[in-house]
């Protein structure tokens, strides 16, 4: 009887290790794969974060991308009496059609991440900043509000804090009378894992985003710009941007 | 030359706390508009994520620009010797300040966040032309108030021309400075003109001295003291001289901008097809601040009329306004060429953007006038800046050598 008891124990106990491990595995592998940094270092300038999208592979219905972006962040619903000229939005989906071919592509437009950024040229208080892994960000505890900075990007890629935001994310908080933009999610990447854009269009099958280290030969971002290209919108501005395209 | 007498306005008439009053009231209005807009966030406003910069800055970059104007009468007197521009010197210097005063109040209140003012003048980063800027006006604060000090002081007069030519060089950055605001935005078709710092100068004359002679003229009617037509008459023709500059600079502008095509877009849209700025860049900037103010300083028949010279000034002032607001608004509604040679079917991108400056905004901006009024005849009744007399005795030379 009790060996019978004791033989149903080991067996529970063992299913559920098996089940555990099955469970925390990935988690704790994927941190491995992606060197995911300790709190307590700092970034480094040996990684320069970007990311490549294929036109090719952007369907022009999908807006996956868009929609992880708002929830990632708390941005749908956050601005109720804002005008839709008004309303935060990090990332945005476009058509283009050529003028003379007529030919169709569609990508996601948001910050660019320049190496050499309008953005923090223009800023009087030095709130627009780009950390050393190429990551362009505001500092809300000095950003005066006086949109400069929205005046000098290129890409039209900020936006303002029309009104008070209530219920925030804790991960990225934002301020009424200050300046937001897609902050590559930092607050992920520093825990070692993609930008949500980037997770949503890998779910969705589509496969158009990358995302990783420019600054290394091996990434896969690295090795698929070496193979196909990555093109800068707006190159002719020299602004060295880490966000890039193909089939552009 | 005659010694020059100068006194304080008596200031005690009801006409002139009717004045303060209604001054004060303006300026209650803006702080109420001021904290309508900041309890409630920006979007109470006309502006959005396209128009950034709204009717506020179109005041407040005016009234900056019109600051350093306002002093160039003080420096063709110190600067450049001429005599009869002497004893308007005072007069000059306290516009400039209550003028950039003013500009500065709306500007400050229309951060999103004013109650950081202390970080914007601690944090500074000095690639930002915007942080030169906050230096340039603490600056020409300093500068042009202790040029006041300097002409007010016997003991101190001597070092009137030095701090004279320095508060001349100092406007000349400055408003450089408010220029390249715009001319250093490589991102947008009607800005990334070097133009825009010369022109920005030019306009500042001509708005500077519009304003000036409309004080002038204004003050010395009220308190009775006698303006001649000596004094008139130059600062007439040189108002002219200015207006005609900055229609040049603007032909020039344009002009430059229609060779390269990749500037027809924008251009077409401020001088043909944009609606509202098209109609404000013919009718209020060219004809009414322009060719209407040009026609009635140089007519030989209105030559000596105060009254056409009041309204040129006052045509003037409206026509900068509304250059101002072409350059300010209309560069920001022009859709930016993120994408050349392709159609962008995102409005967000594609798209003209839409503006209609709201209430409190307005209010905001008119406040800031008043600030500059009120300074004004505030500092007239306190300190000695008006010379009792500019009739044609003591202000010709020639009338009395």
């Amino acid at each position: 009887m009790s060996d019978q008891i004791n033989d149903s124990r080991r067996n529970f106990l063992s299913k559920a290790a098996i089940a555990g491990s099955i469970t925390l595995a990935p988690g704790v592998l994927l941190h491995q794969t992606a060197h995911a940094k300790p709190d307590d270092q700092a970034v480094s300038s040996d990684t320069r974060w970007g990311m490549l999208i294929d036109t090719n592979k952007c369907a022009k219905s999908c807006t996956g991308c868009v929609d992880a972006c708002n929830e990632e962040f708390d941005l749908i619903g956050s601005m109720p009496k804002s005008s839709e000229a008004q309303k935060t939005q990090y990332i945005r989906k476009v058509t283009l059609v050529e003028k003379q071919t007529k030919h169709e592509t569609s990508l996601p437009m948001l910050c660019q991440h320049c190496e050499s950024p309008p953005c923090v040229d223009v800023c009087p208080t030095g709130a627009s900043f780009k950390r050393v892994d190429g990551i362009v960000l505001v500092d809300k505890h000095i950003c005066i509000g006086c949109r400069y900075c929205m005046m000098a990007c290129p890409y039209k890629a900020r936006s303002f804090v029309h009104e008070a935001i209530e219920n925030q994310t804790l991960s990225a908080p934002r301020g009424k009378g200050t300046v937001e933009s897609c902050t590559m999610c930092v607050h992920r990447v520093d825990n070692g894992d993609i930008p949500a854009c980037v997770e949503a269009c890998t779910a969705d099958n589509h496969n158009a985003m990358f995302f990783g280290d420019l600054n290394d030969p091996d990434s896969e971002i690295s090795r698929e710009m070496k193979k196909h290209g990555g093109k800068q919108i707006r190159a002719d501005l020299n602004l060295n941007t880490g966000v890039r395209y193909q089939g552009l | 030359m005659k010694k020059i007498e100068y006194t304080k306005i008596k200031g005690q008439s009801i006409a002139y706390y009717g004045l303060l009053a209604g001054l004060g009231f303006m300026i209650l209005l803006g702080l109420i508009a001021t904290w309508y807009m900041e309890h409630n966030g920006h979007y109470v406003t006309g502006m959005t994520n396209h128009i950034v910069w709204g009717m506020p800055h179109v005041f407040a970059v005016f009234l900056i620009v019109a600051a350093s104007g306002a002093l160039n009468v003080a420096s063709i007197a110190s600067v450049f010797g001429k005599k009869i521009y002497d004893p308007l010197s005072r007069l000059s210097a306290l516009l400039a300040i209550a003028l950039l005063a003013g500009g500065l109040v709306v500007l400050l209140l229309d951060l999103g966040r004013p109650d950081r003012l202390i970080v914007a003048i601690t944090t500074y980063n000095f690639k930002s032309i915007f942080a030169w800027n906050i230096i340039l006006y603490t600056g020409f604060f300093a500068i042009v108030g202790a040029y006041i000090w300097m002409m007010m002081d016997h003991n101190m007069y001597k070092f009137k021309k030095k701090v004279g030519l320095a508060a001349f060089v100092w406007r000349l950055v400055l408003t450089t400075g408010t220029g390249s605001i715009f001319g250093f935005l490589v991102a947008r078709s009607a800005y990334d003109a070097a133009i825009m710092a010369p022109m920005f100068i030019i306009m500042s004359f001509a708005f500077g001295l519009a304003i000036f002679l409309l004080v002038l003229m204004a003050s010395y009617n009220w308190t009775g003291r006698e303006l001649g037509d000596a004094v008139v008459a130059r600062l007439r023709s040189l108002l002219g001289v200015f207006v005609a500059a900055t229609l040049f600079l603007t032909a020039i502008y344009h002009l430059t901008n229609l060779y390269i095509s990749q500037h027809h877009g924008v251009e077409a849209f401020i001088l043909a097809n944009g609606g509202i700025y098209t109609n404000l860049f013919w009718i209020g900037q060219v004809f009414l601040g322009g060719l209407l103010p040009l026609a009635l300083i140089y007519a030989p028949s209105l030559k000596t009329s105060r009254n056409t010279l009041g309204v040129a000034s006052a045509l003037i002032i409206i026509g900068g306004l509304c250059q101002l607001y072409v350059i300010i608004i209309g560069g920001q509604a022009y859709p930016m060429e993120i994408f050349p040679g392709y159609e962008v079917s995102n409005t967000y991108f594609g798209a003209v953007s839409q503006y209609s400056p709201s209430l409190p905004e307005i209010m905001l901006g008119l406040s800031g006038v008043a600030v500059s009024l009120l300074l004004l005849i505030f500092a007239i009744k306190v300190l000695r800046f008006l010379p009792v007399s500019l009739s044609d005795s003591f202000a010709d030379p020639h009338a009395s050598k």
